[in-house]
C-alpha cells in the first residue's frame, strides 16, 4: 500500500517535470509581456517599431527602436552571407569528403568553436578583427557591424555545419549508390542528389544559425561600436536589439519606461525566436 | 552536365576543403594565441587573490568562486528537473498533444536569446520574488537555461537502452517506477552525466543571463550567503576588457585563458567519458 502510495507520488513528480519545460517557456513571456507592454502607455506601437531615434533617457524619453532593428539586420545579414556558403561547405566536406580520422579531427574542431563563450570571442575580435577591420578599411574605428557579423558567422558556423551534417547522413545510402551506379562522379552525386535530399534539414540548419545570430549578445555588444543610429551600411559603427538590452538595462530604474522598452524589446526577441525554432523544427521533421 | 565532370568535381572538392580551413584554422588560432598571451599571465597569485588597483592588478579569485558557485547552483536546479522530465519524455509519455507541446518547449527553450534568460530571471526572480541581484537569482536563471540541454542529453542516453532491459524488469514483477529506478537509469548514467558537464561548461561560459541577476562589477571579497552578489569569470573578462580602461593586455589574455580553460575542461571530460562509455556498450 505505502510502496503504491510512493510510486503514485513519485510519477506525478515526473508528470510535473515533464511539463516544467511548457510553464517555463510560458512564464517567459508572461513575464516578458508584464513588463514589456507597459511601455506602451508612453509611446503607440507604432512610434516604437518605426520611430527613427532611440534617446531613452533623454526628457521626454524618445522610444524608437527602428534603428536597433535595422542594425540586428544588418549584423545578421552580413554573418549570414558569410556563414552560410562556407558552413554548408564544411558541413558537406566532413560528411563526404573527409577520410576517417580527420573527419574527427574536424567534428573536434567544430565542436570546440561550439564551446568557446561568446564573450571570449568578443574579446578576441577587440584585439585582433577590429585593428584588423580599421586598417583595411581606412576608418576611424573598427567597431563596425563588419567587425561583429565576423565574429557571429563564427558563432552560427557550428550550429550550420552540425545539423546540415546530420541531414547528410540521415540521406539513405540507396541514393547515393544509385547515383554512382549510373555512372555519376561523387560531387554530381552530391550536388544533384544528396543536397537536393537533405535540402529540409539544410534549411533547418539555416535558420537555426540565423537564429543564433540574431540572439547573440556579449560578443556583438563588444564589437560592433553600439551606436544607436541607423545604420547605412557595415562599415559603421552601429547597435542591435540584444546589445541594447545588454548595455542599458543596468542603468533602467525598475518600472521606468526605459525599462518597459527594454523589455518590450525582449518581447520582440523571444518572438523571433520562437518562429525560427518551430519553423526549423516543422522542416527537421518533415520526412518522420 | 558539365563537360569536364571530373576536373568540376576537383574544383568543387577544393573550395569545399577552403571553407573547412576558413573555420577550422581560425578556431586554431584563437585557441593558440589565448594560451600564448595568457599563459604569462596565470601563475598561484593570479588564480587565488583578489583583484587590485581597480582590477588593474592581483588576480581572479573572486570571479572563479563565483562561477563556481553560479554553475553549482544551476545543475542543483536543473538536473533533477531536467532528468526527471526526461524520464518522464522516455518512459511515460504518449504521443499526444501534451507530449508535442512539451517537446516544442523545449525546442524553444533552447533557442530563447541568452540576454532574454537575463531579462526574465530579472523580472521573476529579482524583482518578483524579490530575491534581489544575487546568486540564487543568477543560479535559477542559468538552470533554466540549461535545462533543454540536460533533457534532451538525459532523453537520449534513456531511449538508448533497450526495450529488452525493461521487459525482462517489468517480467520479473517489477513496477514501472521500480524498472525505471535500477534497470534504466543505472544504464542511462554516463549518459547523463554527459549532458550535465555539457551543461555546466554552456552555463560557466555565458553572461547575458548573469548581467542584471547576480554579476557584481567589483567585489573583493567573497559571496557569504545564496542573497549575496558575486562577481562571474565571464563577466569579469567583458568588465575589464570594455570598461576598465587601462588594464594591461596580460590580465585580460589571461583571464580569458583560464575562462576557457575551464569551459574547455569541462567538454574534455564529457568527450571522454561519452567515448569510454560507446566503447564499453554491452548492446
Amino acid at each position: 500500500m505505502l510502496r503504491k502510495f510512493k510510486e503514485f507520488v513519485i510519477e506525478k513528480l515526473i508528470l510535473l517535470c515533464g511539463i516544467a519545460s511548457v510553464i517555463f517557456v510560458a512564464l517567459i513571456f508572461v513575464f516578458l509581456l508584464k513588463e514589456g507592454l507597459s511601455v506602451f502607455k508612453f509611446v503607440r506601437i507604432g512610434e516604437f517599431l518605426a520611430g527613427r531615434s532611440w534617446y531613452p533617457i533623454s526628457e521626454p524619453a524618445q522610444l524608437g527602436i527602428l534603428p536597433l532593428i535595422l542594425g540586428s539586420l544588418w549584423v545578421t545579414f552580413g554573418a549570414a552571407v558569410i556563414s552560410v556558403p562556407i558552413g554548408l561547405g564544411c558541413a558537406v566536406y566532413i560528411a563526404e569528403i573527409a577520410p576517417g580520422r580527420t573527419k574527427e579531427v574536424l567534428k573536434g574542431g567544430i565542436e570546440l568553436l561550439a564551446a568557446i563563450p561568446s564573450v571570449v570571442l568578443g574579446f578576441i575580435g577587440m584585439v585582433t578583427l577590429v585593428p584588423l577591420v580599421k586598417n583595411v578599411f581606412h576608418l576611424s574605428t573598427g567597431l563596425t557591424g563588419l567587425s561583429g557579423s565576423i565574429i557571429l558567422a563564427f558563432m552560427a558556423m557550428p550550429t550550420i555545419v552540425s545539423i546540415a551534417e546530420d541531414a547528410l547522413y540521415a540521406v539513405p545510402k540507396s541514393y547515393k549508390e544509385g547515383a554512382f551506379a549510373l555512372g555519376a562522379t561523387h560531387w554530381q552525386t552530391i550536388w544533384r542528389v544528396l543536397l537536393p535530399a537533405a535540402s529540409s534539414g539544410i534549411v533547418a540548419a539555416v535558420m537555426l544559425g540565423i537564429g543564433r545570430v540574431i540572439g547573440e549578445t556579449m560578443a556583438v555588444m563588444m564589437i560592433t561600436g553600439n551606436s544607436a543610429v541607423i545604420p547605412r551600411g557595415l562599415l559603421e559603427p552601429l547597435r542591435t536589439l540584444t546589445a541594447t538590452i545588454a548595455a542599458e538595462m543596468g542603468e533602467a530604474v525598475v518600472g521606468s519606461e526605459h525599462y518597459f522598452a527594454l523589455f518590450a524589446i525582449g518581447i520582440i526577441l523571444f518572438i523571433i525566436s520562437f518562429a525560427i525554432n518551430v519553423t526549423a523544427d516543422l522542416f527537421l521533421h518533415k520526412h518522420k | 552536365m558539365s563537360k569536364h565532370p571530373l576536373r568540376t568535381q576537383k574544383i568543387a572538392f577544393f573550395l569545399l576543403l577552403v571553407a573547412t580551413l576558413l573555420i577550422v584554422v581560425p578556431v586554431g588560432l584563437i585557441v593558440v594565441v589565448i594560451i600564448q598571451k595568457g599563459w604569462p599571465a596565470v601563475n598561484w597569485q593570479f588564480l587565488s587573490e583578489m583583484p587590485r588597483q581597480g582590477m588593474r592588478a592581483g588576480g581572479i579569485f573572486p570571479a572563479i568562486v563565483g562561477t563556481l558557485y553560479l554553475v553549482t547552483g544551476a545543475i542543483l536546479f536543473a538536473l533533477p528537473i531536467g532528468l526527471l522530465a526526461a524520464v518522464y519524455l522516455s518512459e511515460y509519455a504518449k504521443d499526444n498533444i501534451l507530449t508535442r507541446s512539451i517537446k516544442l518547449a523545449i525546442v524553444n527553450l533552447a533557442g530563447v536569446p541568452s540576454v532574454v534568460y537575463g531579462l526574465f530571471g530579472l523580472a521573476l526572480f529579482v524583482v518578483f520574488f524579490k530575491f534581489g541581484a544575487s546568486i540564487l537569482s543568477g543560479s535559477l536563471t542559468l538552470g533554466i537555461m540549461i535545462l533543454p540541454l540536460i533533457i534532451t542529453a538525459s532523453r537520449e542516453a534513456l531511449e538508448a537502452v533497450p526495450y529488452s532491459f525493461r521487459e525482462v524488469s517489468l517480467s520479473l514483477g517489477a513496477s514501472k517506477w521500480q524498472t525505471i529506478r535500477h534497470i534504466v537509469l543505472p544504464n542511462a548514467i554516463p549518459g547523463i552525466i554527459t549532458g550535465t558537464i555539457l551543461g555546466l561548461g554552456r552555463a560557466a561560459g555565458e553572461t547575458a543571463p548573469i548581467l542584471f541577476t547576480v554579476a557584481a562589477f567589483y567585489l573583493p571579497r567573497l559571496p557569504q550567503s545564496v542573497f549575496d552578489q558575486a562577481m562571474a569569470l565571464p563577466y569579469h573578462l567583458y568588465v575589464i576588457s570594455t570598461q576598465v580602461p587601462n588594464v594591461d593586455e596580460k590580465v585580460r589574455y589571461g583571464t580569458a585563458l583560464v575562462l576557457l580553460s575551464m569551459v574547455l575542461f569541462m567538454n574534455l571530460v564529457a568527450i571522454i567519458i561519452r567515448y569510454r562509455f560507446r566503447k564499453k556498450k554491452k548492446w
